[in-house]
């Protein structure tokens, strides 16, 4: 038997989360709904006497599955936001009163039977399981093996984009760039000539002027950077002596 | 209490499924409503299994549940190859089923 | 000899193939190929006939087995000929005249660039049409039947580049389809009753077969024969088939594929023995086309189509005959040989005229040939004597017999037939004493460029043969009864009957109508200046230079009702057929559109669908039934 208690709580963490698959706006609220629930079912598993299944439940839906929806939401973009005015005609009214009705009719024959209940509740160890599924089932677990190396080539097949033109060289996109009027060399890395290395501090030339377009331009508009003035002072004082470091 | 209240509950869940698929246009809703269905099938499966006192319930749900991950596999993918044709995820726009 | 009789078949068909695919080379002498095969044929026919005089009376029916030809079951037929006095009568006739056609063609068609293809035409149909007349079964008989139609319908367009004359030929081909269609049902008709279609078989079976059964197969012979021999109601093509070269006209459209008719009712006696209305059929019909053809051969003015309408009347003479049973069936093949001689022989004539004439056919503008065409002149009138029955020429000799057993019989029938035969024999002599007068004597009305000329040897020659078998072959036939008692193994004994009125009162009658018609003919014709165009004439005249509006009527009893019969077949076909597949495919088509509204192509509908369906199952599933 079933503590009640432990019950109604599966209950309402199954339940009222549920109902956010009907009201929620946004996906991202539905899914992390929908964990709650896959948790709140493997509870239920567990008090039915099948901690296994309990475990895997909650390995596979709230760590592989919902992640992988989140995954999905992530790559279409977070902030759909989806109107919830129905556009078919009759079908919101139709829908709910169809997904409605059954749901009262399944309710209404279900609390009608009376089951026996079995006297010697069996557990679902992973022992007890292994030896079931591999001996009994075997056979439907290779089944099974082929079905998800199928699903995952197939999914692989349905998200490729094939190429259709040939992958440009190196050779391609360099003299890309110097046709558009690139510099042919890399720009000049900051810090460079400068008394000590530092992103902030403008590379100087040959001659000694610091270069501009060396300091990342994000640091100029905060107001980041140095003008490295100081520094061609100190190159220009004559009491500077080499290897006076 | 009996273990017939989970079937119950599983009703419940099953219903809320079945109305997210109808009712919600997001693609990605409406797969997590059949997700629920499923899920509403396994847990009446694992009362059926603590009732009769046999375990075998429960390995058909385990089997529903590994079926059902190959399904999200699928299922996800075909959203996705659907967005990048489309840039949308609603079930009212590719009306291309109609007759 | 008798087994050699095939050849008189195998050696023109021969020819005509050989003709036919030489080609070119052969032009400068396939027409004496031509000839020298229709002699050929004489010669054989010939050597038939004088092995078969040999032989006693009743032994002289023979039966010469060819191949088996078509073993099936219920209807196992051998291809065979009969070798009798009746059929030999028309294989002395058909090679005869048509090789002296072939020798008069050969001058007569000298300047035509395709003389060597009428050749071979010609040697087609003389191949027909002897197959036609010694088929020992019906459907070989239909062989040739269909054989002679189509070398006729060849050469009635053998000038095919003229659409009027190709129109003619067509003309003659689907009138005698009609015809043929009669001669297919009778066919069918034996092969369902009597199980046999060769005629020993259908005669020995004729003998037990109810009178309905009989009338039946001879009424369908009799349309065959109608639309063969130009009777009425089948009578309009032998008019236009005058298209054809004229020594196609003497052989074919005169002498002898025209009475293949006769010859059908003839050699299916036993039949029409058994069938009294259907051989009362025959007479009547014979005897108004003889007035017909006479009233329209008064008014033509084309010497050929004059003869076409002459020939109509005298096969009308023969049909008469043949439908007054026994009594007249020798007298009808008597005259057929006779007309044969002296019609081939008159239509040669005006080929000779035309020849001479730059084929001028419009008799208005002849006149005073005799002297430029001595040759024709006599020969044709000699033709002219026997036709018009003067003794002692041959249609003297047939004719009157048949005017005198047209009177044989009880109640009004002899009255009619005997008064439409002897009033035929006054017309006879009025429009063939027009033509003759109209060609050969008064004023010349020739236009300037025609010179009249006498024709070269090789075609007064046939004429000259001709004319002496027109002379005197009936008197030669007639002695003693030669004739009759030749045919009489084929045709049966005839009880002599008296007719209803006296001979010799029916013979000076006769001789008083013809003398009053040529007289008349004489001084409308001959004495007095004829019109160089038709003046304008009365009601009937009209009728008749119309060939009382056959054509007409044709086009109004059976072309009009047959295209709006068509035309109303058609419309039902679109309105009613067609209107009933289309709406019904029209209303599976909408059914179609208003259900196809339900594929709105929107998932969650469909997903609806199957959640509502789902319902109704487990509603059904657990509440354990609807």
């Amino acid at each position: 038997m079933v503590n009640p208690v432990l019950f109604w709580i599966i209950a309402a963490i199954t339940v009222i989360p549920a109902f956010s698959l009907l009201f929620a706006r946004k996906a991202v609220h539905v899914a992390m709904s929908i964990v709650l629930v896959m948790v709140g079912l493997a509870a239920a598993y567990i008090t039915l006497g099948a901690p296994f299944l309990g475990m895997v439940q909650i390995v596979v839906y709230t760590g592989a599955v919902m992640m992988l929806f989140l995954f999905v939401l992530m790559l279409v973009g977070v902030d759909q936001r989806e109107d919830l005015k129905e556009t078919i005609k009759g079908q919101r009214w139709i829908g709910l009163f169809t997904a409605a009705g059954l749901g009262a009719f399944l309710v209404s024959v279900v609390g009608r039977v009376t089951v026996a209940v079995s006297d010697t509740p069996v557990q679902g160890d992973p022992d007890v399981v292994a030896v079931l599924l591999f001996e009994k089932y075997v056979l439907v677990i290779e089944v099974l093996g082929f079905l998800l190396i199928t699903a995952a080539v197939g999914a692989l097949v349905l998200t490729h984009t094939p190429r259709l033109k040939p992958r440009r060289t190196q050779l391609e996109v360099q003299r890309d760039r110097v046709l558009a009027g690139a510099d042919p060399v890399n720009k000049p890395m900051p810090g460079v000539y400068a008394r000590h290395n530092a992103l902030d501090v403008p590379a100087l030339d040959p001659e000694g002027q610091p270069i501009d377009h060396s300091v990342s331009r994000v640091l100029k508009i905060r107001n980041q950077t140095q003008e490295g003035v100081e520094f061609r002072a100190a190159l220009e004082d004559p009491s500077r002596k080499e290897g006076d470091r | 209490m009996d273990p017939i209240n989970f079937v119950i509950l599983a009703s419940i869940l099953f219903a809320i499924g079945a109305a997210a698929v109808l009712l919600r246009r997001n693609a990605i809703i409406a797969f997590m409503g059949v997700e629920l269905m499923l899920n509403a099938a396994n847990l009446a499966l694992v009362a059926f299994s603590r009732m009769h006192g046999e375990i075998d319930g429960q390995i058909m749900a385990f089997f529903v549940l590994v079926v059902a991950a190959a399904e999200v596999v699928v299922g996800l993918a075909i959203i996705i190859a659907v967005f990048r044709a489309r840039q949308t995820i609603s079930l009212d726009e590719p009306a291309e089923l109609k007759g | 000899m008798l087994d050699l009789t095939w050849l008189l078949i195998a050696v023109p068909l021969a020819s005509a193939a050989f003709l036919l695919l030489a080609g070119r080379r052969a032009d400068a002498w396939g027409h004496w190929v031509g000839v020298a095969a229709s002699g050929t044929a004489f010669l054989v026919g010939l050597g038939a006939l004088i092995q078969m005089l040999g032989e006693d009376a009743h032994h002289r029916e023979h039966a010469v087995h060819l191949f088996s030809w078509i073993p099936g079951g219920a209807l196992d037929l051998d291809a065979g000929l009969l070798v009798d006095p009746l059929s030999m009568t028309f294989v002395m006739l058909v090679t005869f005249v048509g090789t002296l056609i072939h020798v008069y063609s050969v001058a007569y068609m000298e300047h035509d660039p395709d003389r060597r293809r009428f050749f071979a035409y010609l040697n087609l149909f003389v191949a027909a049409m002897l197959l036609l007349v010694l088929a020992d079964s019906y459907l070989l008989l239909f062989v040739g039947w269909e054989g002679v139609g189509l070398a006729s319908y060849l050469l009635i367009g053998f000038w095919n580049h003229k659409p009027e004359y190709a129109t003619a030929a067509n003309k003659a081909f689907i009138v005698n389809r009609v015809g043929d269609m009669g001669l297919i049902i009778a066919m069918g008709l034996m092969f369902t009753y009597f199980g046999a279609l060769d005629f020993e078989g259908v005669f020995a079976a004729a003998d037990g077969a109810s009178t309905a059964q009989l009338t039946a197969i001879g009424l369908m012979l009799l349309v065959a024969a109608c639309g063969k021999s130009a009777q009425f109601p089948l009578q309009s093509w032998l008019g236009d088939a005058m298209a054809g070269p004229t020594p196609v006209s003497a052989l074919i459209h005169a002498a002898t594929m025209v009475t293949a008719g006769v010859y059908l009712i003839v050699r299916s006696a036993p039949i029409y023995a058994g069938a009294p209305a259907a051989q009362t059929t025959v007479a009547a019909i014979g005897a108004f086309t003889l007035i017909l053809g006479a009233v329209i051969g008064m008014a033509k003015d084309d010497i050929k189509k004059a003869l076409a309408a002459s020939t109509m009347s005298q096969i009308g003479y023969m049909m008469l005959a043949a439908g007054l049973g026994p009594v007249g069936y020798a007298f009808a093949i008597f005259h057929l040989v006779t007309h044969g001689f002296f019609k081939a022989g008159m239509f040669l004539g005006a080929g000779s005229v035309m020849h001479g004439m730059n084929d001028q056919v419009d008799m208005r503008r002849f006149g005073a040939l005799r002297t430029a065409m001595v040759t024709t002149w006599v020969t044709f009138g000699l033709g002219w004597l026997a036709i018009l029955g003067v003794p002692p020429f041959s249609g003297f000799w047939s004719k009157d017999k048949i005017i005198e057993a047209a009177f044989v019989g009880e109640g009004a029938q002899p009255w009619i037939l005997g008064g439409a035969a002897l009033i035929g024999a006054g017309l006879t002599a009025f429009y063939m004493s027009r033509l003759f007068f109209m060609t050969f004597h008064g004023k010349a009305r020739w236009t300037d460029d025609q010179h009249p000329h006498e024709s070269p040897a090789l075609m007064t020659v046939p004429m000259i043969i001709l004319a002496v078998g027109s002379a005197f072959l009936g008197l030669f036939l007639a002695l003693g009864d030669r004739f009759a008692t030749w045919l009489e193994p084929v045709t049966g004994h005839a009880e002599h009957h008296e007719p209803v009125l006296p001979i010799p009162v029916i013979m000076i009658a006769t001789l008083l109508l013809v003398a009053l018609g040529v007289w008349v003919a004489w001084r409308k014709y001959g004495a007095a200046d004829v019109p160089e165009t038709a003046p304008a004439a009365s009601l009937a005249t009209i009728a008749a230079r119309n060939d009382m509006f056959q054509d007409s009527v044709n086009r109004g009893v059976f072309e009009r009702p047959g295209t709006h019969l068509t035309r109303t077949l058609v419309y039902a076909d679109a309105a009613l057929v067609d209107g009933a597949v289309d709406k019904t495919a029209g209303g599976w088509a909408r059914t179609g559109e208003s259900v196809r509204k339900t594929q709105n192509g929107q998932v969650r509908s469909y997903a609806l669908t199957m959640l509502v369906g789902l319902v109704i199952v487990i509603l059904v599933v657990v509440q354990g039934g609807l």
